[in-house]
């Protein structure tokens, strides 16, 4: 499948008055032609920051591209002035924010607000602009549009004005949508519905979707692919059926493990010990070994290159180098690699052929 | 919104009648009255001069009288001016006080904000120091102290313009204009650029971005009337800030004003204008104060005025 973004080797640090937070630390990934990309991971993994990075929209007097590229449409991203810039946001690539309460204008009708990136971007009248908005809110399910464009954002509920800015998001139908844990700050029936209305868009139109979220049912729910991130780094990528049924990394283990499930009855629910490192003075080696169970010698001294697990699916640990002793994943982790014929682990919980 | 004035000026009339009546009754209360100044009179001599204005009678009956008047906008005759009425002396000096108000908001307000956002814009550059710089001297530094300021060395140094008086014209309004000004333009500056920072770190500000729109966009179509809230808030005191510091600045300015007459009211205890121009400058404090919520109303439309037109 045809590549639309490339994100390669990407590091970005924000200076503080504390000293240089290595905020990302060479992120890899690469998103394809009408799939969803979800990207995972506690908070102040870099999830967020690697998308603003996508869009430039870091403040730029305290941020700083140490290396890589961000390549779209042939074009180096992390290389354009701000006014080529601004061609592109909103019209190529665009986001949808965590909290709708929050990430529209209180003073602008809503009307406006979507008709700004069409009247932008697009050779449109203002009539024919009005127009598209009207059309945008109905593609987004929100009723009697003519009227509620002339409204402003506190007339709206959350979930209505979260449709209102994925509205805004697909003005121009973008090439790459990227969605902020568009779900996090809305409550869980409405969580539901926006997560529908999501899906639903993703038929229609064929925009390419990164994902970011903490929640891993919202991920099974809506991607093609998953990154696991951790520390500024990705740890494991795969498609969902990978990172779900055939996990390498601990730390995805430990995410796993920390979901609450319906069929596993357990008394109390799994919690990855410790706290994430401090970026202002990253560990040495694997960021995640402090807090694993599975942390060998190596994992304090070197950070793990990604071993390829298959054609789609790599993770960093050094638990799948060839050298690596044998280890039996979490029992809830090898209960869902059951389903997972070809896993390694399942086949060694089995005694079955071992490396 | 006529439901929402109606209710309006029925609490503004209320308002009113209790700041008459507590003036009224503060005054009585100072010790010495209009006559007692001149004291070359007889008992017999100030027994008839009472007597004339109405001195002699019970407190109660002269506020009843007086609030009966007032009604007819009739604020009786003055003590110190011969025969001259209230309502006649304070139109007549109302000019030149009000020609400096307006001037001053409008230089305060509308400096104050240029100079607020270029300091938010060009944040911690020498653009913004300097206006904080500006900020600080204006809110320090008392009108009358500028005024002098002012005075000497564009006044009598410079002397390009005149030093004081009301006799050329709109030249005389530029320096007491300036010095009555730089404590709102200092005020408005401060809050302008705070607001403007907070705002511009606002998520919707991130939206606005995201759509690709420029700075001078965000800057001015979804930064600025955000921005602008807060400030209209303190829009009040600050025209209440002006009516204060013109008693002042004209006092010194030696502009036939309302203050300068204020002042020297207060002095000789002229009761009748002092009750007139506490009574103008309430009407008028009242009123921008009303201009100022209906302004609110205009420029955030989450304050939808009570019994106004929901959509």
């Amino acid at each position: 499948m045809e590549k639309i973004l490339e994100v390669e080797n990407l590091e970005l640090s924000f200076h503080t008055f504390a000293g240089e937070v290595k905020a990302i630390r060479g992120v890899n990934f690469d998103l394809k032609k009408g799939e969803t990309l979800a990207i995972v991971g506690e908070s102040g993994s870099g999830k967020s920051v690697t998308t603003k990075a996508i869009m430039r929209l870091l403040p730029e007097s305290s941020s700083e591209f140490k290396n890589g590229q961000i390549l779209f449409d042939g074009k180096d991203l992390t290389k354009l002035t701000d006014k080529e810039m601004q061609k592109i946001r909103g019209k190529d690539i665009s986001m949808i924010f965590q909290d709708p309460m929050t990430s529209l204008n209180p003073t602008m009708t809503i009307g406006k607000q979507i008709m700004e990136p069409i009247l932008k971007h697009q050779k449109l009248s203002k009539i024919e602009a009005q127009k598209m908005a009207i059309y945008l809110l109905q593609l987004v399910g929100m009723p009697q549009p003519e009227q509620r464009i002339k409204q402003y954002p506190h007339q709206f509920s959350g979930g209505q004005r979260q449709r209102i800015v994925i509205a805004i998001a697909l003005a121009c139908n973008p090439k790459i949508l990227i969605a902020d844990e568009p779900t996090t700050a809305l409550d869980v029936t409405i969580q539901a519905q926006i997560l529908e209305l999501m899906k639903d868009l993703q038929k229609k139109i064929d925009t390419s979707i990164i994902f970011i979220t903490h929640d891993l049912g919202v991920v099974a729910n809506v991607a093609d692919r998953v990154a696991v991130m951790y520390s500024g780094k990705i740890v494991e990528i795969g498609t969902v059926d990978e990172i779900f049924y055939n996990p390498q990394h601990p730390y995805t283990w430990g995410l796993l493990s920390s979901m609450p499930s319906l069929d596993v009855q357990e008394a109390k629910l799994y919690a990855i010990p410790g706290t994430p490192p401090d970026l202002l003075d990253p560990p040495k080696g694997d960021s995640f070994a402090l807090r694993s169970e599975y942390a060998m010698q190596i994992d304090l001294e070197e950070i793990p290159p990604f071993f390829k697990v298959s054609d789609t699916h790599y993770a960093a640990t050094w638990l799948l180098h060839p050298d690596a002793p044998e280890v039996t994943p979490p029992a809830t982790i090898i209960e869902r690699m059951k389903r997972f014929p070809s896993s390694r682990y399942y086949k060694g919980a089995n005694g079955g052929a071992t490396k | 919104m006529a439901k929402y004035v109606f209710k309006r000026v029925i609490y503004m009339i209320l308002t009113l009648f209790l700041i008459a009546s507590f003036t009224f009754s503060l005054m009585k209360m100072l010790p010495g009255s209009p006559i007692s100044t001149s004291s070359k009179l007889t008992p017999n001599q100030l027994a008839a001069v009472e007597a004339k204005y109405g001195l002699d009678k019970p407190l109660p009956v002269q506020y009843g009288i007086y609030m009966k008047n007032m009604v007819k906008l009739d604020f009786g005759t003055s003590f110190q001016f011969k025969e001259a009425s209230v309502t006649e002396l304070i139109i007549n000096r109302a000019g030149p006080s009000f020609i400096l108000g307006i001037q001053a908001l409008i230089l305060g307000t509308i400096g104050g904000i240029i100079l607020g956002m270029i300091a938010a814009l060009r944040q911690n550059t020498a653009w913004d120091y300097g206006s904080t710089l500006i900020a600080i001297f204006g809110i320090s530094i008392p009108s009358f102290v500028f005024a002098s300021l002012l005075q000497y060395w564009i006044g009598v140094k410079g002397g390009f313009l005149p030093v004081g008086l009301w006799e050329n014209g709109w030249k005389s309004s530029i320096l007491p204009t300036i010095a009555l000004a730089m404590g709102p333009l200092a005020t408005s500056a401060r809050f302008i650029r705070t607001e403007m920072i907070e705002v511009l770190g606002t998520d919707y500000i991130t939206l606005a971005k995201a759509k690709g729109a420029s700075g001078i966009e965000i800057a001015f179509k979804h930064a600025f009337r955000n921005a602008l809230i807060p400030l209209i808030t303190v829009m009040g005191p600050l025209a209440a800030g002006l009516v204060t510091g013109s008693l002042v600045v004209e006092q010194i300015f030696a502009i036939p004003g309302i203050g300068e007459q204020f002042v020297k009211a207060i002095n000789v205890s002229d009761y009748s204008v002092i009750m007139g121009t506490t009574m103008f400058f309430s009407v008028l404090l009242i009123l921008v104060i009303f201009i100022v919520d209906i302004l609110y109303g205009i420029v955030d439309p989450r304050i939808r005025l009570a019994g106004g037109n929901k959509q």
